[in-house]
C-alpha cells in the first residue's frame, strides 16, 4: 500500500516538474519548485486519489515534506478508516 | 460588521467573500450559475483548512461558511450596505447588472467595482448612483494579499471612499489610491507582459516554462508571467486586453492569438484545470 502511494504521489508530483529529481526522502520543500499552490494541490490530489479526508491536525506542511511522509500520512488516513 | 453582497462567485468572487467572512463580516454571495457557487463554497472551505498549513491563522471553516448565504438572484442583495462586483470581465455582463443591482439595492448602498481594466467612471454611469461607485482592484488569492488599488471614479464621494477605506482596513488590506483609467497601475503594466510572453510561446520563441524560468531565475519573481496567466484566468487576460485594446485604441494592446485560442478551448488556467500549465481541479 504504502508503495504503492509512494508510486501514485511521485508520479503526480514528476508529471507536474519532470526535470526535478529527487528522492522519496527527500524535502521537496526545500528544494525550492513547491510553493503554496502546489500544496494546495497536493492535498487536493491526496484526498481525492485515496478517497479519504485528511482531519485539520493532520493538515501541516511537516506531513507533506516529502514522498514517504505523504504516503505515511496516506496509511495512516486509511488504516484509520479500516479500523 | 458590514452587511456585504458580492456578486459573481469565480476566482475572486470567491476570495473576497471568504476574506470578509474571515474577518467577521456577513456575506451574501450571488451568481447566476449555480455551479459556481457550489465550487465556490468546497474552495472555501478547503482554504480555511489549509490556512494554517500555509502560513496563515487558523481558520474555522464551519464558522465562516456560516456566515456567508448563497443564491442565484440579485434580489438576495436588497439589504446589503456595500455590494463588490466579480463578474466576468466584459462590458455587456457588467452593464446589464448595475443596471439591475441599482434597482435591487438601497438607495445608499455602495457599490465597489472589482474589474481588471474598466474605467470606474463608466461603470459608474450605468447607475443612479455615481457618487456611490468606487473601484477597487484585488489582488488574487485575496485573502493572502495585504494590498490593493483603491480607485475613484469621476464622481466618487468622500463618503463613499472613507466607507469602503474602512471596510478594506478591517480586511487588513492596504488601499493604494490611484486614478481612474483603464487597467489602472497594475493591470496596465501586467497584462502588456502576460500577453506579450503570450505572444513569445505562439512565435515559437520558447515554450512556456522557459519564458517563465527566465523571469524566475533571471529577475527572482516568484512566479513568472504565464503561471501568472494561469492564475488569473486565461480567458480573464484576454478580456482584460480587449478593454485595454478597446479603451486606448492603441495597437500596443492587440491580444496575442494564441490566448483567444485557449480561451475559446476551455484552458483557462488554474479555474478549468488547464492553461500553460495542467492542474489538480477541484472537481
Ligand atoms: N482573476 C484575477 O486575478 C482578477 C484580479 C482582479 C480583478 N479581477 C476582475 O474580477 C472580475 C471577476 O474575475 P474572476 O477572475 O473572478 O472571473 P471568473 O471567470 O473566475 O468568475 C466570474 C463569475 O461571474 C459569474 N457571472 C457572470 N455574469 C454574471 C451575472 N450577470 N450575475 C452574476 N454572476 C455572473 C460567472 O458565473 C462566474 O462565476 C473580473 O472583472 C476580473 O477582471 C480578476
Amino acid at each position: 500500500m504504502s508503495n504503492d502511494a509512494c508510486t501514485q504521489i511521485r508520479t503526480f508530483i514528476t508529471t507536474k516538474f519532470p526535470d526535478v529529481t529527487f528522492s522519496d526522502e527527500e524535502d521537496i520543500f526545500a528544494l525550492g519548485f513547491v510553493n503554496s499552490l502546489f500544496a494546495m494541490e497536493l492535498v487536493m490530489f491526496i484526498e481525492k486519489a485515496f478517497g479519504t479526508r485528511i482531519p485539520n491536525e493532520e493538515l501541516h506542511l511537516g506531513n507533506f515534506r516529502s514522498v514517504s511522509l505523504m504516503a505515511d500520512l496516506v496509511a495512516r488516513q486509511t488504516s484509520a478508516a479500516v479500523g | 460588521m458590514t452587511n456585504v453582497g458580492v456578486v459573481g462567485a469565480g476566482v475572486m468572487g470567491t476570495g473576497v467573500a471568504q476574506d470578509l467572512a474571515q474577518k467577521g463580516h456577513t456575506v451574501v454571495l450571488v451568481d447566476n450559475n449555480p455551479d459556481a457557487l457550489d465550487a465556490a463554497l468546497g474552495r472555501i472551505e478547503l482554504e480555511c483548512r489549509m490556512s494554517r498549513m500555509l502560513g496563515g491563522p487558523e481558520v474555522d471553516a464551519a464558522a465562516v461558511l456560516a456566515s456567508i448565504t448563497v443564491g442565484t438572484s440579485l434580489e438576495l442583495l436588497a439589504e446589503t450596505e456595500v455590494v463588490i462586483e466579480n463578474i466576468t470581465e466584459n462590458w455587456d455582463l457588467k452593464s446589464a447588472l448595475y443596471a439591475q443591482l441599482d434597482l435591487v439595492c438601497k438607495a445608499d448602498t455602495v457599490f465597489v467595482a472589482n474589474t481588471s481594466a474598466i474605467p470606474i467612471t463608466k461603470i459608474a454611469a450605468l447607475t443612479s448612483r455615481p457618487d456611490k461607485v468606487m473601484g477597487v482592484h484585488f489582488m488574487n488569492p485575496v485573502p493572502m494579499k495585504p494590498a490593493c488599488e483603491f480607485i475613484p471614479g469621476y464622481h466618487t464621494s468622500e463618503q463613499t471612499k472613507e466607507t469602503v477605506r474602512a471596510l478594506l482596513e478591517s480586511m487588513g488590506k492596504k488601499p493604494i489610491p490611484v486614478n481612474d483609467a483603464s487597467g489602472f497601475v497594475s493591470n496596465r503594466v501586467l497584462m502588456l507582459t502576460v500577453n506579450e510572453a503570450a505572444f513569445l510561446v505562439h512565435e515559437g520563441v520558447a515554450d512556456a516554462k522557459t519564458v517563465d524560468e527566465v523571469f524566475r531565475s533571471c529577475f527572482g519573481h516568484p512566479m513568472g508571467p504565464l503561471e501568472t496567466a494561469d492564475l488569473i484566468g486565461v480567458d480573464t487576460i484576454l478580456y482584460s486586453v480587449e478593454v485595454l485594446y478597446e479603451q486606448f485604441n492603441d495597437s500596443k494592446y492587440r491580444p496575442c492569438p494564441l490566448l483567444k485560442k485557449m480561451t475559446d478551448a476551455g484552458l483557462h488556467g488554474r479555474k478549468s484545470g488547464q492553461g500553460f500549465y495542467s492542474y489538480q481541479s477541484m472537481g
